[in-house]
């Protein structure tokens, strides 16, 4: 699953990449007339939105695509960068960019573009703009507290108005299709043309919007591939295909007490339940965090087979799909709930009067299997303990 | 103006630039930046005009914590290599190539150079105070949906239109 870096591409490939995706950055930028400073103001003075057409298109285009990607479960939304947010020095320097935009005609990225094809405007910004990035470095002191203030770290617009992620995309689509009419008609305006509400060929306009909002459409309508997945694997399961293998407690017990290093025991309840209970040895990834790649090595341990349970049976056996849907295939789930095994070894462990054979063999046993698991439990506190960390956001903005 | 020098299709360059953004977000997790790169520009001049100040002052070294190989080695910076490549190469293709100077009409050589140091330095600064500029913070941050993002980009097109009324002179003639 993408990011392709640094799982499939190796992180040396990196700056070649940059140098690569730069190249086509640089040529889209240059064959928009981001090059040129007058149509890049335009869009402030209302005689030419061409900048407003290409930014939002790209936006949205890209968005879309993140999309569709992590729809299908190619693109790994959680670790990709996002921008993080400090409300108050994004509005404050927002505008001081926007004021810079109106003085100088362009912005960094176009400036870069017009310097490479010889206007020299585009030269003098870049140098003024590395004096202002100097600037910056140098009043850093007396800015940091501003700088560092209303840190809302990597915040999604969608979370913040709290709707899906598909329905925010199709807002922001409605948006810009919104302003593409609109702005070409003010251009029209502007102009003293006479004003269409669809200027220039409206039939290859309509079917280019037409073509983004059914990508949106289908991916509201059909489940991820996550959910697709899951849901089979429970079809399956119900109808008695693919039943998760179940341990019951005392030989799971009795696992423990021989053989623990064969055996790799996931608590899949919250950290607190876990922190309150787990069985010894047990480490704890909550079923909702499963899916991640983080675990991916730790689920498919050859030596180690792996025995799940939570708070309710479904959860374990829920676990156990999971894992299964990863590749392991030798996974178990504990048929019983956290809360019973712990009845089962810890609570009273009573032998009735005139005990069967087998009842006293079970309580002697269980009494044994508590204490040594308790022991057990004990000597491996100090162990190192498998992988907790969970992958990393990459790096990335413009630091 | 000619068939060769026209621009194109402004939804069609969009298209294209938002693939550059997401093939750059599928294979490196991040998205495009520009003002970064000039940021390496600046800390590698303070490194080499002025080492005593780089040295000890907090900023650039926690610049330089970052960039372990120095400034020059970083993303941005090849990144920037190339879209200078990339904008030559779409110049020289679309015939646009040439020392040149564009500015609004009744405007001196003088002022608009001015213009352009005077708003690089606004931009450049308020960049890094808004955590990156209209490629890095604004476009990507539209891509991945980012409030802080999104928010930065309505800043910096509500600041321009809020002040290109009183800078109309440097672009139009009314």
């Amino acid at each position: 699953m993408a990011p392709l870096i640094p799982e499939i591409i190796s992180p040396e490939y990196n700056y070649l990449i940059a140098l690569i995706v730069g190249l086509g950055f640089g040529f889209a930028l240059e064959q928009a007339g981001f090059s040129s400073t007058r149509k890049l103001v335009g869009l402030f003075y209302g005689y030419d939105f061409t900048v407003l057409k290409v930014f939002f298109t790209a936006g949205v285009t890209a968005m879309i695509g993140v999309v569709t990607l992590s729809h299908l479960e190619m693109l790994n939304t959680e670790i990709i960068f996002v921008n993080p947010t400090f409300l108050p020095s994004a509005i404050t320097g927002g505008i001081i960019m926007g004021a810079g935009f109106i003085i100088g005609g362009f912005c960094p990225g176009t400036s870069a573009a017009a310097a490479a094809i010889g206007k020299l405007d585009g030269w003098a910004f870049i140098g003024g703009a590395t004096i202002g990035i100097f600037a910056f470095g140098e009043f850093y002191p007396l800015l940091e507290d501003f700088y560092l203030a209303g840190n809302q770290g990597p915040l999604l617009f969608y979370n913040v108005l709290g709707i899906e992620r598909i329905t925010f995309a199709l807002i922001l689509m409605a948006v810009a299709i919104f302003a593409f009419v609109a702005t070409g008609m003010i251009e029209d305006k502007v102009n003293k043309k006479p004003v269409h509400i669809l200027s220039g060929n409206w039939k290859n306009k309509t079917i280019a919007a037409a073509i983004p909002l059914a990508v949106v459409l289908i991916l509201m309508i059909t489940p991820s591939r996550k959910e697709f997945t899951m849901e089979k694997l429970e079809a399956r399961a119900a109808s008695g295909e693919c039943k998760p293998d179940l341990i019951d407690a005392d030989k799971l017990a009795f696992e423990i007490m021989n053989n623990y290093y064969q055996y790799n025991v996931i608590d899949v309840r919250s950290a607190e339940e876990y922190k309150a209970f787990h069985i010894a040895t047990a480490i704890n990834i909550p079923l909702d965090d499963l899916h991640s790649t983080a675990y991916r090595k730790l689920l498919n341990q050859r030596i180690q087979t792996n025995v799940f349970y939570g708070a309710s049976p479904a959860q374990a056996k829920k676990a156990c799909l999971i894992a299964r849907y990863h590749g392991n295939e030798t996974s178990l789930a504990l048929n019983v709930t956290a809360e019973d095994f712990k009845n089962t070894f810890y609570g009273e462990i009573s032998i009735p009067e005139n005990p069967t054979k087998s009842q006293q063999t079970i309580a002697l046993f269980r009494r044994r299997a508590a204490e040594k698991m308790k022991e057990i439990e004990k000597n491996l506190a100090s162990r190192e303990k498998p992988v907790q960390q969970k992958v990393t956001r990459v790096q990335g903005g413009c630091s | 103006m000619d068939q060769k020098n026209k621009f194109m299709n402004p939804y069609l360059a969009g298209v294209l630039l938002g693939f550059v953004l997401l093939a750059t977000i599928y294979i490196t997790g991040r998205g495009l930046g520009a003002s970064g790169a000039m940021k390496s520009v600046a800390v590698t001049t303070v490194r080499a005009a002025a080492p005593d100040h780089y040295e000890s002052t907090a900023y650039y070294q926690d610049y330089a914590a970052d960039h372990p190989d120095g400034p020059m080695k970083s993303w941005l910076v090849f990144e920037m290599l190339g879209v200078l490549v990339g904008a030559f190469l779409s110049g020289a293709l679309s015939g646009r190539l040439g020392l040149k100077l564009e500015k609004g009409p009744g405007v001196t050589n003088t002022t608009r150079i001015i213009g352009a140091i005077i708003g690089g330095i606004l931009f450049g600064f308020g960049s890094q105070l808004g955590r990156g500029c209209t490629s890095g913070s604004a476009l990507s941050g539209m891509a991945v949906m980012s409030f802080g993002g999104i928010i930065t980009m309505l800043a910096i097109f509500g600041g321009a239109y809020a002040f290109a009324w009183f800078f109309r002179k440097l672009w139009i003639t009314r």
